[in-house]
C-alpha cells in the first residue's frame, strides 16, 4: 500500500453550516450526531440511535452524477464523523434562524407541523432535501385537480412524501407536516441574495479526502481505491468496512461496539459505478440505494418495486447492496430480489477477484463464503430480464419496517407457459434462499390459477419459518403461499384496479 | 354565562396561532433537557446497571472493577442514599432495589466522564444475582393470584337480573396489549448544585412539584432546597408524569455526592426496557341486549397488567371503570377492576389513562354483537346513546347528553356516511381479494383528575413598567400547546396583543405545589389560574385608568393594548401608560393566581360521585381497505367532529385531535409490545425494545383523506373562556379505525356473523380474522376456533 498517501491525511475538517470546523479531540468512532451535539449544534436529536426515527437528520452535499451537488438527507446518528472529512453539512440551525427562517422551516411552523418539536429539525432537513431536488417540479406545473382521491404520496408541487418516510413524529399524526411539504414553492437559485443551498447545487460536490484518524479507541482510514482498501483489509482482517454505515452505526450505538480499524469505502470509484452492458448490469457494492433507484428504476422493474420498500429514504441515501449482502441478514430486503434476478456477485481481495452466483454466497445465519480479506465489489444482474416480476414484502408497518417475509418473483412467460421461474425468499430461513422446488413446480406449466395454487402449496413449505415478535411461523408460511396467489391475481387483472 | 367562561370582544383566545415555540422547533433552537446538559461544562453522565433477570434478589454488588474503568468517577448504590431509598409516592419503588422486579430494572448507577466510560463501568459492575420465580403474562398473574392495590367495583342496578331478562346475551373476552409512549425525547434529567447546597434540576417531566418532593424524600432535604424546572419535553403522553422522577433523583444524588453536574439521558433501549407503558388489559364480559338492540346489562371483570409496582395503576383502573360506558346508557352494570402484579416495567399513565381500555370493552361488545342483533353497528351504537336525564353507572348526571347525538348526526352527514356505505358495499361486491370497511364510533370522556386535590393550579403574572407581561404557571409543555394557550389566555384577560405577553419556564420556585400536567386538564386548571392573576392586576389598574380617563373604574375597558373608558371619545390610553402611572402610584403590578375546579366529589370506596367537571365528546368515521392475501390494510379516509368547547386555540386543538387519533390507531392496530414469556434465558425480556422492532405510525398510517372539524357553538360553562380539554379524548376516536377493519373483515365472511379481531389488529391478526371469515363463508357452519386467540361469543338467542 501507499503509506505516503494515507499519511497525507490531516485532522479531519468539515464545512458545517458554512463554517470550517476541525474534528478536534474525540474518539475515532465518534458519530456525526455526537460530534454535532458536543460542538454546540444540538438541533439534531437522538431519538432511536438506529436510523429509524430521523430526529438526527442532517443535509450533506453529495455529487449528483451530473457534475453538480445534491443536498442529501442522512441519519447523522449512524455515520462516523470522520467519514465526512472534507464534506459540507447543514443542520437545521444552519438552514435558517428564528429571525430569518428557511422556507421549509417557515412552512413547518405555520402549518402546525411541530408540537413537541423534538423531531422537527430532522423533518426540516429531510424536507429541505426534497425541496432542493431539481427534478421535483413546481406548484405551477401541477396538473389540475381531477376531483378524485388525492395521490397519497405526491404533492401538487411534486413533493415526494417518501422523502419523509424515515422521520417519525409521535405528536401530529403527520397531516400538517404533509401539508407543509405540499405547500413549498421552488428555491431561488443564483441570485446573490438568494438561497446559498440552491446555488450550491450548480457546482461540484466536495471531493473526498484521504483520511487517517488515529485515536485511543481505534483508527479510521478512508481508502482512495479498491486496491488500497483490499491491501488494508488483507493486513487487518478484523477491520470494519464502512460504506453507508447504516448497519455498523447501529452496532456502535446500541451494542457499544468500536472498530479498532474502520476502512471507509463509500465513493471508492470501483465500488461506486453503475454500468449497463448488453448482457448484464453491474452495480457497484457501495452505490447508495437511492442512486440505484434513480439510475435503474425505469430499467429494472423488480428494483423499482423493491427499493421504495427498502427501509426509508434517509437510509437509502446511505445504504448499499454491498452492505445488505455482506451482513447476510436473513431478513434483508435486497437478497430475495437479487436472487430472483439470478444475480452474481464479485468479491475482490488483494489477491484478485472472483465471481459467483448469489445463491452460493450465503452459508448460514449471517455467514457467507466471503473470506476475511475479501470485500463485495459489485453485483451483476444478467440481461434480459424476466417479463413478470414482483416483490412482495409483508411487515407490520407499510413503510420502513423489517420484513416478516419477503418474496421476489421473476417469471418468464411464453405463450402463457411459464418457461422459467426464479423466486427469492427472505425471512423464512437462516439465510435468504431460492425457492427451487416452487420454481420447478412452475416451470413448463401454463400460468393459470390452478398452476399458481399448486405452486403456492409448494412455496408454503419452503424454508423453515420461525415464530418471533414480527410474525408467527404459520403466518410466514401462509404469506409465502399467498404471495404467489397474489402475483397471479395481479398479473391477470383478477384483482380490479381501485375505482 | 359564568365569568370564567365569558369571552370579551375580539379575544386572542380562539385565534388559530402556531405553537409558541414553532419557529424555535423548526430552526433547531428549542432546547430540551439534554441540550442544556451539552451546554453545561464538567458534566458527568450516569448509566444504569440493569438486571438480566425478570426477578432476582441482589446478593451483593461489587463495584471494584467498574471503578477501575478509565473515566468512571463513582458508582451509586443504596448505601449512598441519604434519605429514603424510594422514588415513588407509595413506598413501593426503591430507587436502588435489593430485589430486581423486572428484566432491565436498574439496581445501581455508574457516573462517568462521558457516556462511553459510564456505560463501560456499568457493564463492569459485578452483581451476584439470586434468580427468583417470575410472573410475566396476565394469565400467569391471574392463575397465581398475583395482584396489587385495592380491587374496585362500579355497580348500578342488577346486572344478573338484567342479563337474565335479556333477549340476547353475548359473552366474550377482550384483551389488549399495552403501548409504549415513544416520546421522541427519552427520559432526561440534569442536576447541578450551587454554593449554598441548593439543587437545581432540569427534568423532562410533566410533574415538577412531585419531582421536587421525591428528590427531597430521597436526599433527605426539604422542598425549599430543591428547584425543578421543566423547560419543555419532547413528548410526554403520560410517560413523564411519574416515571421521570427516578432519573431526576439519580442525577440529583450524583451531583450532591460529586459536586459536579450530572446528566441522565436514557437511550431508546434503556427507556423502553426501564420505563412503564400503557396497561394491557384482560376483560371478561357478558352483555345482555333487548330485542331492539338496547344494551340492558353488562357484567365484566377487568384485570390490568400493573407491572412490578403500583405507580398509578389504581387510578388508571378507576378511570377505566368510569369509561366502560363510553357514550352508552347501560341500566344494569357491574364492573369489577383489579390490578395484576407482574415482573415487567411499572405500567403507568398514558394518554387516556385507562379510558381507552374501558371503552375498548364496550366498543368490542358493540362491534361483535351488532351482526347478531341484525343491526348495522352504527344503528346499534346510536340506539344506546345517553339521553338527557341519564346518569352514568358511577352516579354522575350526563349533562349535555344531546351533544353526543348532535355530533353523531353532523358527522354522518358531513362524512357522507350513507352514500359511502353503499359505495363500500359496491366495492366489496366487485372485489374478491380486497374489501373495504366503514365505521363510525363515539367518544365521551370525563375531564378532571379522579384525585380531587389535583384539580387546582397556580400562576404568577408580572406586568413590568414598560407594559410588557411575563407569565408563569404550573403546567408543563410537552408539545400539547399549553403554553400557547396560556399566552392567549393572558393576552385575552389583559386586553393585550399576543406579542405583549411572554412566558417563562415552568419551575417550582415560581409556582409551588403544582399538579401534574395530565388528565387533559392543563388548560382548564392553569388557564383558570392565569386568568385569575390577570383579573387581580386589572382590578388594581382599573381605578388608575379610571382616574386618567375620568370614568369610574367599572367603566374602564382593556382591549387590544389600549385602555378606554365607556363614553370617552378617542382611542384611549396605551396599556403601558396606565401601567407606568400605576407604578408611580405604588400599585402592585404582579399577582399570583389560583384556580380550583368547583363541584367535584368522589368516593373511591363506593366508586360513586361526580368526579368530572364535564365530558368532552366526539365522533370519528373511518374507512379502510384490507388486502385479503396478507391482512395488510390502508387508512383511506377519516372524518372527525370533536367537541373542544369554544376552542382556545384551534390550530393547537386540531393538532391534538389528529395526533391523538393517529396515536390511538397505533395502539389499536400496529404497536405490538412483545415480552418473552417462555422459560428460557430471555424470560421477561421485552422483545420489541427498539424503533426497529416496535413500530409507531409513520406517514403510511396517516389517513389519506383526513378531515377534522371542531364542534361549533360548543361553549362550556365550567371552563376558562368556554373551552374544553382536548389532550386525551381524541385518542379514543381511533376505535373507528378498528371497527372499520372489523367491517372490512366481515365482508370476507357471511352476513350476520360476529367478527372477532385481536388487539392490536396487526396485519397478521387481520389476516387470521379474514381467514376465519372466509372459512365461514365457504362452510355451512362456523369453523372451530383457533386456540390461543379470543374465543367466539357464546350466543344465547
Amino acid at each position: 500500500m501507499d503509506n505516503n498517501e494515507l499519511l497525507a491525511g490531516t485532522d479531519p475538517a468539515f464545512t458545517v453550516n458554512g463554517a470550517l470546523r476541525q474534528f478536534g479531540p474525540g474518539p475515532a468512532n465518534t458519530t456525526a450526531l455526537e460530534w454535532l451535539r458536543s460542538n454546540g449544534l444540538t438541533g439534531a436529536k437522538e431519538g432511536c440511535a438506529e436510523g429509524e426515527c430521523g430526529a438526527c437528520a442532517i443535509l450533506t452535499a453529495q455529487p449528483d452524477r451530473h457534475g453538480g451537488t445534491a443536498w442529501t438527507a442522512v441519519n447523522s446518528c449512524l455515520i462516523p464523523m470522520a467519514s465526512l472529512d472534507g464534506q459540507e453539512l447543514f443542520t437545521a440551525e444552519g438552514l435558517g434562524t428564528p429571525a430569518a427562517p428557511h422556507p421549509v422551516q417557515e412552512a413547518m411552523a405555520a402549518a402546525g407541523g411541530s408540537q413537541c418539536g423534538y423531531c422537527t429539525p430532522g423533518f426540516v432537513c429531510s424536507m429541505a432535501a426534497e425541496y432542493y431536488r431539481p427534478e421535483r417540479g413546481t406548484l405551477e406545473q401541477a396538473p389540475a385537480d381531477d376531483g378524485g382521491r388525492p395521490q397519497p404520496w405526491s404533492g401538487p408541487n411534486g413533493f415526494d412524501l417518501h422523502a419523509l418516510s424515515g422521520n417519525l413524529c409521535r405528536c401530529t399524526g403527520y397531516r400538517p407536516i404533509r401539508d407543509a411539504a405540499y405547500s413549498l414553492g421552488s428555491p431561488a437559485p443564483g441570485k446573490p441574495e438568494g438561497d446559498p443551498l440552491a446555488a450550491r447545487r450548480g457546482s461540484q460536490a466536495p471531493p473526498l479526502r484521504s483520511t487517517l484518524l488515529e485515536r485511543g479507541d481505534g483508527v479510521f482510514v478512508r481508502a482512495a481505491t479498491l486496491g488500497q482498501a483490499a491491501v488494508l483489509l488483507a493486513a487487518n482482517p478484523g477491520a470494519v468496512l464502512v460504506a453507508g454505515s447504516t448497519d455498523w452505526g447501529v452496532e456502535v450505538n446500541l451494542r457499544a461496539r468500536r472498530a479498532p480499524l474502520a476502512i471507509a469505502i463509500d465513493r471508492v470509484p470501483e465500488l461506486d459505478a453503475i454500468e449497463v452492458r448488453a448482457n448484464e448490469i453491474e452495480i457497484g457494492a457501495a452505490v447508495p440505494l437511492s442512486e440505484i433507484e434513480r439510475v435503474l428504476g425505469d430499467r429494472v422493474p423488480l428494483l423499482r418495486q423493491l427499493i421504495p420498500q427498502f427501509a426509508s429514504r434517509l437510509i437509502r441515501n446511505r445504504a448499499t447492496l454491498g452492505g445488505n449482502l455482506g451482513t447476510a441478514s436473513p431478513i434483508g430486503d435486497g437478497p430475495p430480489a437479487l436472487l430472483a434476478l439470478e444475480t452474481r456477485l464479485t468479491l475482490a481481495s488483494a489477491a484478485g477477484e472472483r465471481t459467483l452466483p448469489l445463491a452460493d454466497f450465503f452459508t448460514g445465519y449471517r455467514t457467507t463464503v466471503r473470506q476475511a480479506d475479501e470485500l463485495v465489489k459489485s453485483v451483476l444482474i444478467p440481461l434480459p430480464l424476466a417479463g413478470l416480476t414482483a416483490f412482495h414484502k409483508v411487515a407490520k408497518r407499510r413503510f420502513d419496517d423489517i420484513s416478516s417475509v419477503a418474496a421476489a418473483f421473476a417469471l418468464t412467460l411464453d405463450g402463457g407457459i411459464v418457461t422459467r421461474a426464479r423466486i427469492g425468499l427472505g425471512g423464512v430461513a437462516a439465510t435468504p434462499l431460492r425457492a427451487r422446488a416452487t420454481e420447478n413446480s412452475l416451470a413448463g406449466r401454463p400460468w393459470t390459477r390452478e398452476t399458481a395454487e399448486a405452486a403456492a402449496a409448494v412455496l408454503a413449505t419452503e424454508g423453515t419459518p420461525m415464530d418471533d415478535h414480527r410474525a408467527s411461523a404459520r403466518y410466514r408460511s401462509a404469506m409465502l403461499a399467498n404471495a404467489l396467489l397474489k402475483l397471479h391475481a395481479d398479473s391477470t387483472s383478477e384483482q380490479e384496479a381501485r375505482p | 354565562m359564568s365569568s370564567l367562561s365569558q369571552r370579551p370582544q375580539a379575544p386572542v383566545v380562539g385565534r388559530a396561532v402556531p405553537h409558541e415555540s414553532a419557529v424555535l422547533h423548526a430552526t433547531g433552537q428549542a432546547l430540551y433537557t439534554d441540550d442544556i446538559a451539552q451546554r453545561t461544562a464538567n458534566t458527568l453522565t450516569a448509566w444504569p446497571v440493569q438486571s438480566p433477570h425478570a426477578h432476582a434478589r441482589v446478593r451483593s454488588i461489587d463495584t471494584g472493577a467498574a471503578l477501575a474503568v478509565p473515566g468512571v468517577v463513582q458508582v451509586l448504590t443504596a448505601a449512598d442514599v441519604p434519605g429514603s431509598n424510594d422514588a415513588g409516592i407509595k413506598g413501593d419503588e426503591p430507587l436502588f432495589p435489593s430485589e430486581a422486579m423486572f428484566r432491565g430494572h436498574a439496581v445501581a448507577w455508574v457516573l462517568g466522564e462521558d457516556v462511553s466510560a459510564a456505560r463501560a463501568g456499568a457493564s463492569a459492575v459485578a452483581v451476584d444475582w439470586e434468580p427468583l420465580p417470575s410472573i410475566i403474562s396476565l394469565g400467569e398473574a391471574v392463575a397465581a393470584g398475583s395482584f396489587q392495590g385495592v380491587a374496585r367495583t362500579v355497580r348500578r342496578g342488577d346486572a344478573g337480573a338484567g342479563l337474565a331478562a335479556a333477549h340476547l346475551v353475548v359473552a366474550g373476552i377482550t384483551e389488549c396489549s399495552g403501548q409504549e409512549h415513544f416520546y421522541l425525547e427519552t427520559q432526561a434529567a440534569l442536576a447541578v448544585v450551587d454554593e449554598g447546597g441548593q439543587l437545581f434540576v432540569h427534568s423532562s417531566t410533566q410533574h415538577p412539584s412531585e419531582a421536587q418532593e421525591i428528590l427531597a424524600q430521597v436526599l433527605g432535604l426539604a422542598s425549599h432546597d430543591i428547584t425543578v424546572q421543566s423547560l419543555r419535553m419532547g413528548g410526554g403522553f403520560g410517560g413523564k408524569e411519574m416515571q421521570s422522577h427516578a432519573y431526576a433523583a439519580v442525577a440529583a444524588l450524583g451531583t450532591l455526592l460529586t459536586g459536579r453536574p450530572v446528566r441522565v439521558r436514557l437511550n431508546r433501549t434503556l427507556d423502553m426496557t426501564m420505563t412503564g407503558k400503557r396497561h394491557g388489559f384482560l376483560m371478561d364480559w357478558e352483555a345482555g341486549f333487548a330485542e331492539d338492540g338496547r344494551l340492558l346489562a353488562l357484567r365484566a371483570q377487568l384485570t390490568s397488567d400493573g407491572g412490578w409496582c403500583l405507580d398509578m395503576s389504581e387510578a388508571v383502573m378507576a378511570r377505566a371503570l368510569c369509561h366502560v360506558d363510553n357514550a352508552y346508557y347501560i341500566p344494569h352494570i357491574e364492573l369489577r377492576g383489579r390490578v395484576a402484579l407482574t415482573h415487567k416495567t411499572s405500567q403507568t399513565a398514558f394518554r387516556g389513562f385507562g379510558g381507552p381500555q374501558g371503552m375498548l370493552l364496550v366498543e368490542d361488545v358493540m362491534g361483535r354483537s351488532a351482526p347478531l342483533l341484525r343491526l348495522a353497528p352504527e344503528e346499534l351504537r346510536q340506539r344506546n346513546f345517553y339521553r338527557d336525564g341519564h346518569s352514568t353507572p358511577y352516579g354522575m348526571p350526563v349533562r349535555d347528553a344531546g351533544r353526543i347525538t348532535d355530533i353523531w348526526e353532523q358527522l354522518l352527514d358531513r362524512s357522507g356516511f350513507a352514500e359511502r356505505r353503499r359505495a363500500v358495499d359496491a366495492f366489496n361486491s366487485a372485489h374478491q381479494n380486497r374489501k373495504r370497511g366503514l365505521a363510525i364510533t363515539p367518544v365521551k370522556f370525563g375531564i378532571s383528575f379522579n384525585l380531587i386535590a389535583f384539580n387546582q393550579a397556580g400562576a404568577l403574572v408580572h406586568v413590568y413598567k414598560d407594559g410588557s407581561v411575563l407569565i408563569n404557571h404550573g403546567g408543563t409543555e410537552m408539545g400539547q400547546g399549553l403554553h400557547t394557550k396560556m399566552l392567549q389566555v393572558a393576552a385575552t384577560a389583559l386586553g393585550l396583543p399576543l406579542a405583549s405577553v411572554r412566558l417563562a419556564p415552568t419551575r417550582t420556585d415560581k409556582v409551588p405545589n403544582t399538579s401534574a400536567t395530565a388528565a387533559s386538564s392543563g388548560s382548564d386548571l392553569n388557564g383558570g389560574a392565569v386568568k385569575d392573576a390577570c383579573g387581580q392586576i386589572l382590578a388594581r389598574l382599573a381605578p388608575v385608568a379610571g382616574a386618567v380617563l375620568g370614568v369610574p373604574a367599572a367603566d374602564v375597558r382593556f382591549a387590544g393594548g389600549m385602555v378606554t373608558g365607556l363614553g370617552v371619545a378617542g382611542g384611549g390610553v396605551p396599556f403601558a401608560e396606565i401601567v407606568r402611572q400605576a407604578y408611580l402610584q405604588r400599585v402592585q403590578l404582579w399577582a399570583a393566581g389560583h384556580y380550583r375546579t368547583e363541584g367535584l366529589h368522589w368516593n373511591p370506596e363506593t366508586m360513586q360521585g361526580e368526579p368530572f367537571k364535564y365530558f368532552a365528546c366526539g365522533a370519528a368515521a373511518a374507512e379502510v381497505e384490507v388486502d385479503g392475501f396478507t391482512g395488510s390494510y390502508k387508512q383511506l379516509r377519516t372524518d372527525i367532529i370533536h367537541d373542544a368547547g369554544d376552542s382556545l386555540s384551534p390550530l393547537v386543538d386540531i393538532g391534538q385531535i389528529e395526533g391523538g387519533y393517529v396515536q390511538g390507531v397505533g395502539w389499536l392496530t400496529l404497536e405490538d409490545l412483545r415480552w418473552d414469556g417462555g422459560d428460557g434465558p430471555n424470560r421477561g425480556l421485552l422483545l420489541t425494545q427498539s424503533a426497529s422492532t416496535y413500530k409507531l405510525p409513520s406517514f403510511s398510517e396517516m389517513p389519506e383523506v383526513f378531515n377534522v372539524h371542531l364542534l361549533e357553538h360548543a361553549a362550556e360553562e365550567g371552563a376558562v373562556y368556554g373551552s374544553k380539554a382536548v389532550g386525551e379524548p381524541p385518542l379514543m376516536l381511533a376505535f373507528a379505525a378498528r371497527e372499520a377493519l372489523r367491517d372490512a373483515v366481515a365482508a370476507f365472511g357471511p352476513a350476520g356473523r360476529s367478527t372477532m379481531l385481536a388487539c392490536p389488529a396487526t396485519p397478521e391478526a387481520v389476516f387470521w380474522a379474514v381467514r376465519d371469515a372466509s372459512a365461514a363463508a365457504a362452510a355451512p357452519k362456523p369453523p372451530e376456533p383457533d386456540s390461543g386467540r379470543p374465543q367466539p361469543a357464546a350466543v344465547r338467542p
